[in-house]
């Protein structure tokens, strides 16, 4: 009889994950802190032709660039004379299961069903999970999702019940569990009962899938307005969703496009706590995901992250949960269109910077997800209410996560605020040399620091100096 | 017995107790067991509160304490926010003028 007590499953993890994905991690391994990367993209990846012929024969992918017009005169109104870029939006919700996520799970599922296992199993409460049921339920796979989704008086987050629903929907099986990272206890015990595959978030099938995202919208701005977008702005928790549409924009060879992440600021919320699990009014594209994914991106669930966002982020910037309900109202009574609230978290930040930007550039927005019961602005609002959140109009800069939503009291307060790249990079760096010096690591190492951190060596050099 | 062989209900388990839980969890979280729930078909005849053994749509064997039979979704659009009306009110004023019709 097998022990799984909690140590002795976490301690089977690496074996279990080799069984549960089919890669053997350790093949990507350098000496020291490192490993190739780029390698391990190109080798267990899929090209780019590949990925849009496996997303094109599920009906994934291809969707809509929208200008946002009326948003965009808005934007006009309060920016000084002459800015005001044109802002844009994918809109991503048109895919299969409602979400970008569909391009993720296309590959994860197909590669799953290529290496022959009977089912896939993901851990997520997010968009992701109905995405591979989606697509388990077209390739005939089995699927179980596993969510943290209760607090322990078994109330559960509307936006996440709701997904339950939909993962049910499409024939997967759900096992919903209270707050805790012990999730991943869970799912590692199922992936060892089942033998079914890991379709994790970060495997690289499942970040390149993400790439014809960045392709694509470089090619529909090219053959539309003639040039690649000034700027596109992506929603990021785990940072996949930055990575495999930057990843993509490089591919198409959009190498001025300036890449943003914007997440919504959660500061002062601890993420695995039960008591603050419902005075959250966002279960993705935070801070809480945000931050430590970009600092330590190996924490997942996968022994290397394929979603290394530092490697692409120009510039990061948060936005309040206020603003971002306010954005998801204003997108359906300024343009007619009906989102869900996680998805246009990029959309207040592009609201924002649009004002900074000259009014012949574009600005694009590269997401946007379905809206449903317990996932739309009315019931997160109402369920905040119900646990003792201050809601009102105001200024967003007076916001206290957990403690109160603050509505723009006018459009004009609305304003990305820019998060200290270097000390995320700093942080980064710190992480990953765990107590090296700048002595001890190779030039192979300083190198691939510098490619974490999208800086030169002269600057990896003075951050570990002035580390010690 | 309210819950007959084949049914499908809801059961709930607790998987890790609060003693058991990992290291790293903060005080809050210490203090309460980590619950799962999961639907099934029930393999035997049964009623609400009992153990049994439930077949899940993925055809695994799962083991709890029945709490509902045919689960259904209760999530909605919650309470009407009399904030909302007002954001559409406004950025049409600010828009599009005060006065919207153009008669």
């Amino acid at each position: 009889m097998k022990d799984n007590s909690y140590s002795a499953v976490m301690s089977r993890r690496n074996e279990i994950m080799k069984q549960a994905i089919g890669i053997d991690y350790t093949d990507f391994e350098l000496d020291g802190i490192h490993f190739d990367y780029e390698r391990m993209m190109r080798e267990t990846g899929y090209t780019l032709e590949e990925m849009q012929e496996i997303q094109g024969k599920t009906g994934v992918g291809n969707t809509p660039l929208l200008e946002l017009r009326n948003l965009t005169a808005l934007a006009r109104k309060l920016a000084p004379e002459g800015k005001g870029a044109r802002i844009f939006i994918k809109d991503e919700a048109s895919n299969p299961s409602g979400s970008f996520k569909a391009r993720r799970a296309a590959n994860a599922v197909y590669h799953a069903k290529r290496l022959g296992y009977k089912g896939v199993i993901a851990a997520t409460s997010g968009n992701y999970g109905s995405a591979v049921a989606s697509q388990a339920a077209m390739h005939g796979l089995k699927c179980i999702i596993v969510q943290e989704t209760f607090d322990s008086n078994g109330v559960g987050q509307p936006e996440i019940v709701e997904k339950a629903r939909k993962c049910e929907a499409y024939g997967a099986e759900v096992i919903q569990l209270t707050v805790g990272p012990e999730l991943f206890y869970q799912f590692l015990l199922l992936l060892e009962e089942t033998g079914y595959f890991n379709a994790s978030l970060y495997t690289p099938f499942g970040i390149a899938g993400v790439e014809t995202l960045g392709y694509e919208l470089s090619m529909q701005c090219r053959e539309k307005y003639g040039k690649d977008p000034d700027v596109v702005v992506c929603t990021n928790a785990g940072g996949g969703n930055l990575t495999g549409t930057a990843r993509g924009l490089i591919k198409a060879g959009a190498l001025d496009t300036t890449v943003v992440g914007a997440s919504v600021d959660l500061s002062g919320l601890h993420m695995a706590s039960d008591e603050q699990f419902n005075k959250k009014s966002f279960t993705t594209g935070h801070t809480g995901f945000g931050v430590p994914f970009s600092t330590v991106p190996d924490r997942s669930d996968v022994p290397r992250s394929a979603a290394r966002p530092m490697r692409y982020m120009d510039r990061y910037v948060t936005v309040t949960q206020g603003e971002v309900f306010y954005m998801t109202e204003a997108l359906a009574q300024l343009e007619g269109l009906e989102k869900g609230p996680a998805g246009n978290t990029a959309l207040v930040a592009a609201f924002s910077i649009a004002q900074e930007m000259n009014a012949d550039q574009i600005i694009v927005v590269q997401e946007t997800e379905y809206t449903g019961a317990g996932k739309h602005i009315q019931p997160q609002l109402s369920f905040a209410r119900d646990n003792g959140i201050d809601i009102h109009f105001g200024n967003p800069v007076d916001q206290k996560p957990g403690v109160n939503i603050i509505l723009p009291r006018h459009p004009n307060l609305i304003k990305a605020i820019d998060l200290d790249m270097d000390k995320l990079r700093v942080s980064l760096i710190k992480n990953a040399i765990a107590g090296k010096s700048f002595a001890e690591l190779s030039e192979d190492e300083i190198n691939y620091l510098c490619l974490e951190t999208k800086k030169d060596k002269a600057y990896v050099e003075r951050v570990i100096k002035e580390l010690q | 017995m309210t819950i007959k062989k084949g049914d499908w209900v809801r059961i709930h388990r607790t998987i890790l107790t609060p003693a058991e839980r990992a290291p790293q969890v903060p005080e809050d979280t210490k203090k309460v067991p980590l619950e799962m729930w999961v639907k099934g078909f029930s393999q035997t005849d049964a009623n609400i509160g009992d153990e049994i053994e439930v077949k899940t749509i993925t055809g695994r064997i799962e083991k709890g304490t029945v709490i509902e039979l045919e689960p259904t979704y209760k999530h909605s659009f919650g309470n009407y926010v009399p904030e909302i009306t007002q954001i559409g009110i406004e950025l049409r004023n600010i828009l599009f003028g005060g006065d919207q019709d153009e008669r």
